[in-house]
């Protein structure tokens, strides 16, 4: 632990459904072993849960890094996928651009970047066409 | 505050100290330690997973002896539904109710009737729609206490209402003080329980002060007694009272079918219901309004205390729940009792993951935690006595383990040991060094292990 910080890096691997999600999963085991309370860690859970499956679903997968300190957590999501055109557009409930295939298997239903939005307490999300995108997700702790 | 109280037990006798349990273990709650296996009280939840996949029977349950019943005037029993699976040649549900009976009570009165009436009232809460989605059943005491250790954020979740069991007992300690003019406490209500968490449900109830029922007599225990007066069951009794809805409380599946909408889900197997929690937890579950959790794999017909093999049971009470819907009882039509349903008490989040009081310290922990699992071989092997390499990390900084317990660490450290030996081996003093015979007895050595 360096400064009081703990950092932690995953993977998150490309078209893996069964394996999304498990980031997220070990970021909630670690804040319940530090005794973090059960609603900022579902807070934390599902934002970064609906970030993780958006890396999977639009971007090939991805690389979270969390920092934990006394005040905070920080989630950064990071992917090289297609980035989002319209950020506005996406943060509107129900709006999807995944595609049938990933609807039927009762992903993509719109309700990611609102989720995040939701849970979060700050969300930065930096993106370019092309490129790929970025989401910040923090959740405070005090 | 009172000791925390579990019923699921070690017979150290029969205990090899084998790894079965820990593995299987949802909430980490075994560790095997001089040979036996050891369970971490406040962890255990007693979803009786152990008692089922310990080879050696050296897993078991507190109930209370069958003897216990002597010590009230008037007697009564309150089978689960479960108990009616269990018994494969029984001509009706009445036969087995009087047999109950027989065995040394004075009245039976059935679960799966106190269930009929838990649904209508469950009924009523899905249609007034004032409820956090999905709403979980809280029918099985271990389910319950999962929630309260691995998933706190659904504790409002929780269905607040009496379990079928207590309600039981309420009524019939309220009907019979009433009727027979004693006190509420000479009457002895006794749970013929299908599982270990029941037990703890009554003698350390989460919900209220103290539990309406005095007593839970295994199915295991108390089977042989009703198997052998079955057949002597001359006038039959008309004691059954409960419709194919309470009856099929015993099946999992039972109690979310019962309330006439399709948004239900129901999962058995402690396994199973962590995942769908998890899934709920993750909000992906959002069109279920109710949640039916059962800790054993196909309800409480699978439960550790029963005799019947799951499977078999399940076509056994098929029968009874045929033959109730073809008499046309409807237990959820009735309106006569009145009895308040709505828990007393609360559960609470019982924090047992926690590595440290203080935050500081346990950042700390996880830290030490995470670098000792880096370095641990993560082939789960148990050999250590703990579930996984995770848990043995965690059982590390938790001041309970050493590295060492892990026997690859070990076999590193002894051969790393092993070398400094031989290292110092051919460091002879001066005076006493003839290099020849040195040399020579390496090489030797070298030469049996290379064979």
């Amino acid at each position: 632990m360096t400064n009081g910080i703990i950092r932690q890096n995953f993977v998150i691997p490309a078209d893996d459904f069964t394996a999304a999600g498990e980031a997220s999963s070990s970021v909630k085991k670690m804040l319940i072993q530090l005794g973090v309370d059960p609603q900022k860690v579902k807070k934390t859970a599902i934002s970064m849960y609906e970030a993780e499956i958006n890396a999977v679903i639009h971007a090939n997968g991805g690389i979270a890094s969390v920092e934990i300190d006394r005040n905070k957590i920080f989630i950064r999501i990071e992917d090289h996928g297609p980035g989002i055109p319209d950020v506005e557009l996406a943060m509107k409930e129900g709006y999807t651009t995944a595609p049938d295939a990933i609807r039927e298997m009762g992903f993509g239903a719109g309700m990611g970047l609102p989720n995040m939005k939701r849970y979060a307490d700050l969300l930065e999300i930096k993106t370019e066409v092309g490129k790929g995108t970025t989401v910040e997700i923090t959740v405070y702790l005090s | 505050m009172s000791p925390y109280f579990h019923s699921v037990t070690l017979d150290e006798a029969k205990c090899k100290g084998c790894t079965n349990c820990i593995k299987r273990c949802p909430t980490e709650a075994i560790r095997v330690r001089k040979s036996k296996a050891r369970i971490i009280n406040e962890r255990c939840i007693d979803c009786g997973e152990c008692i089922r996949v310990c080879p050696y029977h050296a897993k078991k349950a507190i109930t209370d002896s069958f003897d216990m019943i002597r010590n009230y005037k008037f007697k009564v029993a309150i089978p689960a539904p479960s108990l009616y699976g269990q018994f494969k040649p029984a001509p009706s549900r009445n036969h087995i109710l009087t047999a109950l009976k027989m065995t040394g009570f004075d009245h039976v009165f059935e679960v799966a009737r106190a269930a009929e009436i838990i649904t209508a009232e469950t009924k009523k809460i899905l249609t007034e729609g004032k409820f956090p989605k999905p709403l979980i059943s809280s029918a099985c005491p271990a389910v319950v206490r999962l929630i309260q250790v691995r998933f706190p954020s659904l504790i409002d979740n929780i269905l607040k209402l009496e379990s079928p069991m207590e309600l039981a007992a309420k009524i019939v300690k309220n009907e019979f003080s009433k009727s027979l003019n004693i006190p509420q406490s000479d009457i002895g209500v006794f749970f013929i329980t299908p599982c270990a968490a029941k037990v703890t449900s009554i003698k350390a109830p989460y919900e209220k002060e103290k539990s309406f029922v005095d007593g839970a007599i295994s199915i295991s225990d108390i089977y042989l007694k009703i198997l052998s007066v079955l057949n002597d069951v001359e006038k039959v009794e008309e004691i059954q009272e409960a419709g194919f809805v309470g009856v099929r409380w015993a099946n999992s599946g039972g109690e979310s079918t019962a309330l006439g909408t399709d948004k239900v889900l129901a999962v058995d197997g402690i396994h199973n219901v962590i995942s769908i929690l998890e899934e709920i937890e993750n909000e992906k579950l959002e069109d279920v309004d109710f949640l039916e959790a059962l800790a054993c794999q196909g309800g409480c017909l699978g439960g550790p205390l029963t005799v019947e093999n799951m499977f078999v049971a399940k076509v056994v009470i098929k029968k009874y729940i045929d033959e109730a819907k073809k008499k046309g009882i409807d237990g959820t039509q009735d309106k006569n009792y009145n009895y308040d349903m709505v828990w007393t008490g609360n559960v609470e989040y019982r924090p047992i993951m926690k590595l440290d009081k203080d935050f500081e310290v346990a950042m700390k922990k996880l830290e030490t935690l995470h670098a000792i699992n880096k370095e641990l071989p993560g082939l789960d092997c148990g050999a250590c006595g703990a579930p996984s390499c995770r848990a043995l990390a965690e059982d590390i900084v938790r001041g309970s383990a050493n590295e060492t317990d892990c026997i690859f660490k070990l076999r590193e450290k002894v051969r790393s040991l092993a070398m400094q030996m031989m290292e110092l081996e051919e460091k002879m003093p001066p005076v006493l060094d003839k290099e020849g015979n040195v040399k020579k007895k390496t090489r030797k050595r070298g030469d049996k292990n290379e064979g």
